[in-house]
């Protein structure tokens, strides 16, 4: 009661006042101060690296599209492509194996699994490469059989296959979590509902689970994308001529070795970017059935009624 | 029951008993369902209704006894005289003369609701495509949401997300339809245009097995009313015998809570 008579006895002015429309943001001034340390501290460290000699600015521009330099990049390129592409192939087929009631199977997607996910990369790689130690060819036989076709392991096991076969099935195990945390994720009524029309497993996989997994792999799949990038980088110790060994090869002889560095961070940091890109596209993607959520629910509400 | 003796049942269900683990859940269920006929079920929460709908089209396997559908045993096969198991996907070959409708919709919600219906005729039963969306639009059209071809399940409301779910059923012209508690999981507001719908296909003569709790419903529409509870069928009729005038007392309690 006693407000309802203030508001009335207020002058007109009073509720123009009170329409948070006409509100202003007062000045912070701490928040300026913040700014201004910030800057300061980030054109100070900007001076320092400008005028260190020892980054040789110079250097990395002359270096950054050498052909050393670019070839070593696609081959980067090239490997974290194809294991990438190997890994999350290999990765479903085990994570599927995994969730299977099948003995067998999940078996040995957990040994799969416990193995290429505990022990190093960089000790597979190592491993894989000499693997003609282990066994100098590689054949095919029926056990305990005759001898069908057979190879001399180095001559299989290149610099190539080593560092592609290394990268993939350690990316396989740590992909096949992912996409069976994906699969879990997918309400059990989907599956229930394929199974009741008559689908296939196949097909209630590809058709109806996995697009919906989708959206809970792509994010950590990005992650792993920008791993394997820079796992690549560890190839070099098998004699792979990847990035990180073609600038390693000109340091080697030149000696400027933070400003190849350099070229190397800038060149990875140029890709994962780029990456990120895409990433948030594919996500986009996925979130489409719900995006559209808001434009039509409007529709819906001064449409929908007049229908029944 | 005695008109329909020379026909021969679409659905047979012999001393169907079913455990999870040491909870029987299914006690010995005999059921006849001729084709054509509207079969409601009806019975308490945890009385065996919804798990004996999904025995039938072998969502859940069943540890005793048999269910056939259309002559054929779901989920089986007699070979040299010895019933073997079928692989799911002989199973699933199986199930594709059965539309099932779900108390959670389970439209599948990354798709549009002409994809949700053409995905079964197209995918699975291999109609072309041209075909299965000239189908779709026409069910959709009996359901009342022609103009919703091109929404995602999320924007639709409860109702009209089951009216899809049950064109979408539809369009595998299947030879019976199970309903699982179609209502259930609806505003009450919005239970009336799914019962209309439902309410329509009992006309027009197609083969329906119905575990509701909308008492009218089963008044209106069923041919039969089943009353389960604790497993076992207690009581079973026409609905005006069924409803209006209750033999057992464990119907007689479960129905006088609608009055």
């Amino acid at each position: 009661m006693i407000n309802s008579t203030q508001s009335e006895a207020a002058p007109q002015g009073a509720a123009n006042f009170r329409d948070v429309a006409t509100a202003h943001t007062p000045f912070r001034t701490g928040r300026l101060l913040l700014w201004l340390v910030i800057a300061f501290v980030v054109i100070d460290f900007g001076w320092i690296i400008a005028h260190n000699e020892g980054f040789g600015w110079p250097v990395v521009a002359q270096y950054f599209f050498d052909p050393t330099v670019i070839s070593g990049l696609y081959v980067s390129l090239g490997l974290t492509v194809v294991a990438m592409i190997l890994g999350v192939v290999v990765g479903l087929v085990i994570a599927i194996m995994r969730m299977s009631n099948d003995g067998l199977a999940n078996g040995f997607a957990s040994l799969f699994i416990w193995f290429f996910r505990g022990t190093p990369l960089l000790v597979q790689l190592i491993f894989w490469y000499n693997m003609s130690t282990l066994f100098p060819e590689i054949s095919i036989s029926i056990p305990f059989g005759p001898t069908l076709a057979s190879w001399d392991t180095n001559s299989v096991i290149t610099p190539m296959t080593a560092a592609i076969v290394g990268l993939a099935l350690n990316e396989a195990a740590y992909m096949a979590e992912i996409i069976r945390g994906g699969l879990i994720s997918v309400d059990r009524g989907q599956a229930e509902t394929a199974e009741a029309f008559g689908m296939t497993k196949g097909r209630a996989l590809w058709r109806i689970i996995i697009p919906q997994a989708m959206r809970s792999i792509v994010p950590p799949t990005g992650n792993q994308l920008i791993s394997m990038i820079k796992a690549t980088s560890l190839v070099s110790v098998i004699a792979m001529a990847d990035l990180l060994y073609s600038v390693q090869s000109i340091y080697n002889r030149t000696f400027e070795i933070i400003p190849m560095l350099l070229v190397a961070v800038l060149w990875y940091l140029l890709i994962t970017s780029v990456l990120n890109l895409g990433q948030s596209y594919i996500e986009a993607y996925y979130g489409r059935s719900e995006r559209r959520n808001a434009g039509v629910a409007k529709v819906e509400a001064a449409t929908g009624e007049a229908s029944h | 029951m005695t008109v329909i003796d020379t026909a021969r049942p679409l659905v047979q269900a012999r001393n169907v008993h079913k455990a999870f683990d040491h909870l029987e859940v299914l006690k010995g269920i005999d059921l006849d369902v001729m084709p054509g006929e509207v079969v409601v079920i009806l019975g308490p929460s945890g009385s065996g209704k919804s798990t004996f709908l999904r025995c039938i089209n072998h969502l859940e396997a069943i540890q005793k006894g048999f269910i056939e559908v259309d002559g054929e045993q779901i989920g089986y096969r007699l070979k040299n005289d010895r019933l073997e198991k079928l692989s799911a996907n002989g199973i699933a070959k199986q199930r594709r003369k059965i539309g099932m409708v779900f108390q959670q919709f389970n439209l599948y919600p990354h798709m549009t609701v002409l994809q949700n219906i053409i995905e079964a005729p197209v995918g699975v039963h291999r109609e072309s495509r041209k075909d299965a969306i000239e189908n779709a639009k026409q069910l959709l059209n009996r359901v009342g949401l022609s103009e919703k071809v091109d929404a995602y399940p999320r924007q639709l409301s409860g109702g009209q997300q089951q009216r899809v779910a049950i064109a979408r059923a539809l369009a595998i012209k299947p030879k019976l339809m199970l309903f699982d508690e179609p209502t259930s999981a609806l505003d009450p507001e919005l239970v009336g245009e799914v019962l209309a719908t439902m309410r329509d296909l009992a006309k027009q003569g197609l083969t329906m097995i119905v575990v509701t709790h909308e008492i009218s419903f089963a008044r209106e529409a069923a041919d039969r009313v089943v009353f389960m509870d604790g497993g076992v069928i207690v009581e079973q009729g026409k609905p005006e015998d069924v409803i209006g005038n209750p033999q057992h007392p464990r119907t007689q309690s479960f129905l006088s809570r609608f009055l």
